[in-house]
């Protein structure tokens, strides 16, 4: 029976995915292979140029004796750690002050979100000018009478990744709080009369009705800002070039200089799928739930 | 006068204080920075080293803007940012117009021509919107030294668009998912084909996701930074690396209001999109929290 | 000449089969409902005489010509969708005039065939209107327009009506009616609304689970309806079904049912023919009796049933009464007045409209 379509039927049967198809290689060999590619340089002794010899996990054994590759997993973490909870609890501040049927919420809104249009570069750029100690802030309060305040953070080696979370914490809160907002905007406004009719104050109805209803708005802020923190890389670049000394290193910074830097490019790559790794263990089951979730309500 | 009325309406006073004080202090941090840059942008270097850092300059001078736009160094060449800030835009424009394409058209087949495992490639390509890129960096410098597009515009177009696609294709499908199946249906019984379908039905509807498309990619591509640096070097270089290069001058004494002019014009083109068309950036900016 | 005969037409997702051999065929200028509710298969059946959807097996006519692999716009149909399928971006002209222009009609037909359309459905002054302007009544006349251009062979609409609102919806309908009265074209209208279906048709398909359980003229459902299913979908209340044991006195054949507290009643009387009465003779049964066969044994007439009223919804014309039977909850309709809640109410039923069904297999048994 098939038989009987005609040429013209079987084109327009098969157009669609000849037209997706591009994109389909494009994908898959722009993401999948060269994954696969960079995994393949991973196991081997690559160092200036490809090899494609097989070393076994040796690069990755490298990787994790090298102090600076520790350093960057740690600051890493702290990193993460500070940058989340700081950017979720001011986000979320904002979005319930913003919540409040406050006036001029349009101009409030774009002031707490315009950093995210900002290149992080510009953001390293115009941070490290505030941050440093000689001309900015801690001058600042000096001059203002206050002659024993110290701000040096960026200068010295333990404090200067605290200013690389500053920083970002500034660029993303936006982020942070356009999500909650809209999941504050998504509930609906007869759950908040009902529980003020039950005699529940306003901060008693956010803390135990509203937040634990934004749920899935957490979920992603916590995917996504997770995402931004592992390929951070411009903004540590710009802002304290990974320095002083090493002292905040990152993977990504870390992967950069090794690979095209120091010519270690097999531990630049191993470094490289280590941060796929991370990423993936959060985003694949984030995505899976997503997609499972939406099939389920159509 | 009753005490309780009296009570509840000063907690109420009280509580709308406290929400106006808290925004207002925030916002004030959160402009901060800009308004640093720019009043530092406008005052001269001596003005600056004499400790002003959030005054208003004593007088305008677009001396540093002048320098950041013509005459700074970067690298050997002294001839600021100009000719980086054309790459960029040499850049910007082709990638987005074709990352923007690429995602409609994907869009609208994994929405209205659904085939069996259209949503298996649709769960691979969701993920690049999240792929590190050091996981694909070196394989794609090998590429592009083969294509002989290395440290070229063209070949950082073709980067931008392969991993824009993601994107694109998610803001488009999530788009297209809302418009009603039937109207395919209903163009199919008026004889109109796949592409006929596409430019006259699916287009036309689709204008406010195309503005958010353009927009979030114009800003991803402008701020782009890593393929930047690692792809080019010297004259083809985007803005946001040789902004990079002008910051990290070490040599004499800091042009801080240079670096701040700089850093400007390098976010000049992205505020202005954010400023004239925030509301569809943030459309862009939450789609990749919504579900797809 | 626009007959439609759908042959022993299979369709299956994988394993999972949505229509198991269905076959209908309707003639020349009827107004075919598929009714049922949602999930039972009517959509798809509609959408794969439209060519949106494959058939799996089996074979679709349209004025004798197998249409299986002929692409939708060569069927010569035209369909009206639920959500109208507007396209958003074009007004109301570009919207009539689109399938028209793809076939290559020529400007000055095209504007004939608009105008004709605009007048036939009232909406000259809305041609230069975009969708988002209509209401939701414009709407739809808009993609009736659309439909009717063509000129098809077949009409196909799928549950116009449910994005009405109750007003609108009746107002509506007596519209597609007027419409069909007029150009007589054959439409095949898919809905779940049984009043829809008893209005409109000429012929009811009731489906369920990819199966057509009836097919025939409206009154002939409603009076007769195949099965237990059948009976209870059409109708609003839907029919009485009490369970009751068939009793045979000479030729005269009873459904007996118990009323609470009062012992058995005797419906005398059912007709059934002799043969089933002896097939069936002692053995349990489901009595079918719809609302409005019940009435008040008035004067001399001997009541068929006295029972205890426990509800009484007034709707105006009629009082619904709601009493128990064999365990079945049972729905009266009454002239208004008549009973009150908590009182007994004596009960006549019109003997003749009584269908009767197999206790087991819940067909109808004649």
């Amino acid at each position: 029976m098939r038989s009987t379509l005609s040429m013209r039927d079987r084109l327009t049967h098969w157009l669609p995915r000849l037209v997706l198809s591009p994109s389909l290689v494009a994908v898959f060999i722009g993401v999948y292979l060269f994954i696969a590619w960079t995994g393949w340089i991973s196991l081997s002794s690559s160092k200036m140029v490809p090899k494609y010899d097989f070393v076994g996990l040796e690069q990755y054994i490298r990787l994790w004796a090298t102090p600076r590759w520790e350093t960057a997993v740690v600051n890493l973490f702290l990193f993460t750690v500070l940058f989340l909870a700081i950017t979720i609890a001011i986000g979320l501040l904002i979005a319930i002050l913003l919540d409040q049927r406050v006036r001029a919420e349009g101009f409030l809104r774009a002031v707490y979100l315009y950093p995210m249009a900002l290149s992080f570069i510009v953001t390293g750029t115009a941070w490290k000018w505030i941050l440093n100690p000689d001309l900015g802030v801690e001058k600042v309060v000096n001059d203002l009478g206050w002659s024993g305040f110290v701000f040096d953070w960026i200068t010295r080696p333990d404090t200067a990744i605290y200013c690389v979370v500053i920083a970002a914490v500034w660029q993303s809160t936006g982020f942070a709080m356009a999500i909650f907002l809209a999941g504050l905007r998504g509930i609906d406004t007869s759950i908040i009369k009902a529980a003020q009719i039950e005699g529940a104050g306003l901060p008693r109805i956010y803390m135990s009705i509203i937040v634990p209803m934004l749920r899935p708005a957490f979920l992603s802020v916590i995917v996504l800002l997770s995402y931004i923190s592992i390929k951070s890389f411009d903004l540590v670049l710009a802002l304290t070039n990974a320095g002083p000394g090493n002292a905040t290193e990152m993977p990504s910074t870390f992967m950069f200089s090794a690979t095209f830097r120091r010519n270690q490019m097999g531990v630049g790559a191993a470094s490289a799928m280590m941060m796929l790794m991370t990423v993936a263990a959060i985003i694949v089951p984030y995505l899976y739930s997503e997609l499972r979730e939406s099939r389920n309500e159509h | 006068m009753n005490t309780e009325a009296n009570s509840a309406r000063r907690s109420h006073l009280l509580g709308r204080l406290f929400i106006y004080g808290s925004l207002l202090a925030l916002a004030a941090f959160y402009l901060m920075p800009l308004w640093v840059m720019i009043v530092t942008s406008l005052k001269s270097l001596d003005e600056i080293y004499a400790g002003s850092f959030v005054g208003l300059p004593k007088a305008i001078t677009f001396e540093a803007w002048e320098k950041a736009w013509g005459q700074a160094c970067i690298g050997t060449a002294c001839d600021g940012l100009r000719p980086y800030f054309i790459n960029s835009l040499l850049m910007v424009i082709p990638a987005v117009i074709l990352s923007t394409g690429i995602g409609a058209i994907n869009g609208y087949i994994l929405t209205k021509w659904r085939f069996p495992g259209s949503n298996f490639f649709f769960g691979m390509l969701l993920f690049g919107c999240f792929l590190p890129f050091q996981a694909v960096i070196l394989p794609m410098a090998q590429l592009l030294g083969s294509l002989r597009l290395s440290g070229t515009i063209p070949g950082l177009v073709l980067v931008h668009t392969v991993y824009g696609i993601s994107f694109t294709t998610l803001f488009f499908r999530n788009y297209f998912i809302t418009i009603p199946d039937e109207l395919t249906r209903a163009a199919q019984i008026d004889g109109a084909g796949f592409f006929r379908i596409f430019f006259s039905v699916m287009l036309p509807a689709a204008l406010p996701i195309i503005v958010v498309s353009c927009i979030w990619q114009f800003t991803q591509i402008w701020n782009d930074f890593l393929f930047g640096v690692s792809f080019t070097a010297g004259q083809s270089s985007p803005i946001t690396v040789a902004l990079n290069n002008i910051v990290n001058v070490t040599m004499g004494r800091k042009q801080y209001n240079v670096d701040m002019a700089a850093a400007m014009i390098a976010a000049i083109p992205t505020l202005v999109v954010y400023i004239v068309a925030g509301r569809y950036f943030v459309r862009g900016l939450t789609a990749g929290a919504v579900k797809g | 000449m626009s007959t439609l005969e759908i042959d022993r037409v299979r369709k299956s997702y994988g394993i999972h089969e949505v229509l198991k051999e269905v076959s209908i065929s309707i003639g020349t200028g009827d107004f075919l409902v598929l009714l049922g509710p949602s999930g039972c298969g009517k959509s798809t059946l509609l959408n794969m005489i439209a060519g949106l959807d494959s058939i799996t097996g089996g074979e679709i006519r349209i004025a004798g010509k197998v249409v299986n692999d002929l692409s939708p716009k060569d069927r010569d149909i035209a369909m009206v969708f639920q959500s109208y399928a507007l396209y958003p971006t074009m007004t109301v002209r570009q919207n009539i005039e689109f399938g028209m222009k793809i076939r290559g009609i020529t400007p000055p037909e095209r504007d004939k065939a608009v105008r004709t359309a605009a007048d036939l459905l009232q909406m000259s002054h809305l041609l230069d209107r975009k969708p988002s302007q209509l209401s939701g009544g414009q709407r739809q006349r808009v993609a009736m327009g659309r439909a009717i251009v063509r000129q098809p062979k077949l009409f196909l609409f799928d549950e116009p009506l449910s994005n009405l609102d109750a007003k609108l919806r009746v107002d509506m309908r007596t519209e597609i009616k007027r419409l069909h009265a007029r150009l007589g074209t054959t439409i095949v209208y898919v809905t779940h609304d049984q009043i829809e279906a008893m209005t409109l048709a000429t012929r009811v398909a009731v489906m369920k689970d990819g199966v057509v359980q009836q097919l025939d003229e409206p009154q002939v459902v409603y009076d007769r309806p195949a099965n237990v299913y059948v009976a209870k979908f059409v109708g609003s209340p839907s029919m009485n079904i009490i369970p009751g044991v068939l009793e045979v006195q000479g030729t005269v054949v009873s459904a007996v049912v118990d009323i609470a507290k009062r012992g058995s009643a005797r419906i005398s009387g059912v007709a059934v023919s002799p043969e089933t009465a002896r097939k069936y003779a002692g053995k349990r049964v489901l009595v079918g009796i719809r609302p409005e066969n019940f009435s008040i044994a008035a004067g001399d007439i001997r009541p068929t049933l006295t029972v205890d009223v426990d509800v009484v919804e007034p709707t105006g014309p009629d009082t619904l009464v709601v009493f128990h039977c064999s365990g079945a909850e049972v729905t009266a309709r009454l002239p208004p007045k008549q009973a009150s809640a908590g009182r007994e109410a004596a009960l006549c039923v019109d003997t003749s409209k009584v269908v009767i069904f197999d206790a087991d297999t819940e067909n109808r048994i004649d």
